[in-house]
């Protein structure tokens, strides 16, 4: 009886941003249903991605958002349901067939999941190396080298081993070699997760910087209530192997589930919630100030 | 798919050359375009890119470049084109890729030198190692009742009673090879019955053990090297130790005791089996009656052969577990390390295995245990 609800309260959500949004979609992802033996993770998920929006991935632990993301880029493959990324379905085609689209996505893993015996520098190459063999060693070091740094790492990264790297430049490592093929879509797994408040933040901000400079769709899951409020122009929150609701954080706090509400409105919640309204009205306050 | 991005020049009536770029400016197209402009031999006083269409980060920088050796002024660019000029502009970096490798005249005297004092380091570490042993040996002896009896049992199960199997396989087909071949040179001098005498001697004194602790180092030392270096790797060990419990006595421990204590069983298993593997074949072939075989055995086989069998087996099971456990401890940095100690801790134990095999030859001939 309950979960019924919940699925009406997200049909709501959901609608009511489909009726304003005339563009067209990056991901489409339609009845998906995932199962590891007898345990379901997803139900008959459906999620919509805007092209060139910063969608925010929330859920309590457990909830699939890996699975989701996962599935997403083919790495784990439905039971049932469709998927459609940049206009290419990932469920009817065969894994050789999606060459083309998976040059046009970045993926950067919780871990950074940067390759060990490469520098910074080599793993942003790889990806060039494998799509791109025509492109010329000079040429390719060229580009390597300014992701690094579009990054926001250091020069002198480039030639560093990722175990040599802090936690926060390793992701930002990853983020670069995510970069590498200039893709049109990003997937970002709890980016800012395990990094101290100063590195998260800067982290939110080139994430923001980085999809308005490139046009980036990004797909982003993440536990830090900070970088929802900061940067995601929408956010879904997985719940009951569903996708219960979508929409902009004030219209994600009209509805009344509970999940929802403990999640925003819980003491963290509302502490990011103050923390983003003050850095707002500093920011007026500077701006009339001059 | 991929549609290439084309130039040309015009010039204008004062004499200024633009270079007009042309098409989809992205990294499909990066390559052949690159390597036209870098064979430009003349000079670009301005670029234009009123003309191109889409454009990303690669060709962005292709733009920047061109404008940057040349001198040249970008003109044309629409928003997106001006907000990734900008972007590559402000990451342009000199860094190398890679850190620089020394000439091969340096390189090798470097890694001559490293290994010499890797060797040095290892032999110091090597001891201590020894010594952290005996002192959690000790320390167990004190108090037994620390002794981590399940993981000995558990590991008693890995290294010998999975073994069984394997092992058991190779030495027949060992014991057959040897007796076959034995007796096809024996027969030259009609001496097909030593071939009795040849299977159950060898199989006892030398090749029971001997391929033994082969197996065992492949299968149960790379085993010890890759879960001690795994674990080193997750913070395990280190866990381990802040919790008070020490990783020699609950990790290395069991493993070395379980092989030193396996090793006589399974070389004793191996010899019967290589006899077995014999006496079948001589029944086949040589019309050796298989249980004649097994009674000559007996007869022909000193006890002391036996015995030689016995003794050498803890000393290689005590090297097989020393060395995969030393090196998987050694684990530092990263997943490739561990692949390398794995490799290390099998090589290192079986070439320690046959060159203390051959002391022990000379020895127990020299002490009249021929």
């Amino acid at each position: 009886m309950a979960a019924d609800l919940h699925t009406d309260e997200a049909m709501d959500v959901s609608l009511m941003g489909e009726e304003r949004f005339a563009g067209d979609y990056a991901i489409v992802v339609d009845g998906l249903t995932n199962r590891f033996g007898d345990q379901t993770v997803h139900e008959n998920l459906s999620l919509k991605v805007r092209r060139g929006e910063i969608l925010g991935v929330v859920g309590g632990s457990g909830t699939g958002k890996s699975v989701l993301m996962r599935s997403i880029i083919g790495l784990q493959h439905p039971a049932e349901g469709h998927i459609e990324v940049l206009g290419h379905s990932m469920t009817d085609v065969d894994p050789d067939a999606q060459i083309g689209v998976r040059s046009r996505w970045g993926v950067l893993f919780q871990g950074g999941a940067l390759f060990s015996t490469l520098t910074v520098g080599e793993n942003v190459e790889v990806p060039l190396r494998q799509f791109y063999p025509e492109i010329r060693d000079e040429l390719r070091h060229e580009i390597a080298r300014y992701k690094v740094r579009l990054s926001g790492l250091p020069e002198e990264a480039t030639s560093k081993y990722p175990s040599e790297l802090s936690g926060g430049m390793r992701k930002r490592a990853g983020l670069a070699r995510a970069l590498a093929l200039d893709p049109e879509l990003m997937f970002l797994d709890e980016p800012t997760a395990g990094l101290d408040p100063i590195a998260a933040a800067a982290f939110d901000r080139t994430t923001r910087v980085l999809a308005d400079t490139l046009g980036l769709t990004v797909f982003l899951i993440t536990h830090d209530l900070d970088t929802l409020y900061e940067i995601c122009d929408r956010v879904a929150v997985l719940a009951d192997g569903q996708v219960i609701a979508v929409g902009s954080i004030p219209e994600l706090l009209a509805t009344d589930h509970p999940w929802i509400q403990e999640y925003f409105n819980g003491p963290r919640g509302r502490a990011a919630k103050a923390s983003h309204e003050r850095a707002k009205t500093m920011d007026t306050a500077g701006k009339s100030g001059n | 798919m991929r549609e290439w991005v084309s130039h040309s020049f015009e010039e204008s009536d004062e004499g200024e050359v633009s270079l007009v770029l042309a098409g989809r400016l992205v990294i499909a197209s990066a390559g052949p375009l690159d390597d036209e402009l870098r064979a430009l031999d003349r000079a670009v006083d301005r670029v234009d890119i009123a003309q191109v269409g889409d454009i990303d980060t690669v060709g962005a920088w292709l733009v920047w470049r061109l404008a940057r050796d040349h001198g040249a002024a970008i003109t044309g660019a629409s928003d997106t084109a001006q907000r990734l000029i900008e972007a590559v502009r402000s990451s342009a970096s000199t860094a190398e890729i890679a850190p620089p490798r020394l000439p091969v005249f340096e390189r090798v005297p470097e890694v001559v030198g490293l290994a010499v004092t890797n060797w040095g380091q290892g032999l110091v570490q090597l001891v201590g190692f020894f010594g952290a042993i005996l002192i959690s040996f000790w320390g167990i002896v004190r108090r037994p009742a620390r002794f981590p009896m399940k993981a000995l049992v558990r590991q008693l199960e890995l290294v010998g009673v999975n073994s069984l199997g394997i092992i058991g396989l190779m030495s027949f087909l060992i014991g057959i090879v040897i007796a076959q071949q034995g007796a096809v040179q024996l027969r030259q001098f009609g001496a097909e019955i030593y071939t009795i005498n040849l299977t159950g001697r060898i199989t006892l004194r030398e090749l029971g053990v001997l391929m033994t602790s082969i197996m065992v180092a492949g299968r149960s030392g790379s085993a010890f090297a890759a879960q001690l270096g795994t674990m080193k790797l997750t913070e395990e060990v280190d866990a381990m130790r802040t919790i008070g419990v020490s990783p020699i006595e609950v990790l290395v421990i069991p493993r070395i005791l379980a092989a030193v204590l396996m090793m006589p069983l399974l070389g004793f298993f191996s010899a019967v089996l290589g006899i077995i593997g014999g006496a079948f074949i001589a029944d086949l072939a040589l019309d050796i009656p298989f249980f004649t075989f097994l009674t000559r055995i007996q007869e022909v086989v000193p006890l002391h052969d036996v015995w030689v069998g016995l003794v050498k087996a803890p000393v290689f099971g005590m090297i097989v577990g020393v060395a995969g456990c030393y090196q998987g401890m050694q684990v530092k940095a990263n997943a490739e390390e561990v692949g390398l100690r794995t490799t290390m801790a099998v090589v290192q134990a079986i070439f320690m295995v046959i060159v203390l095999d051959a002391f022990f030859a000379v020895f127990f001939t020299e002490v009249g245990w021929d």
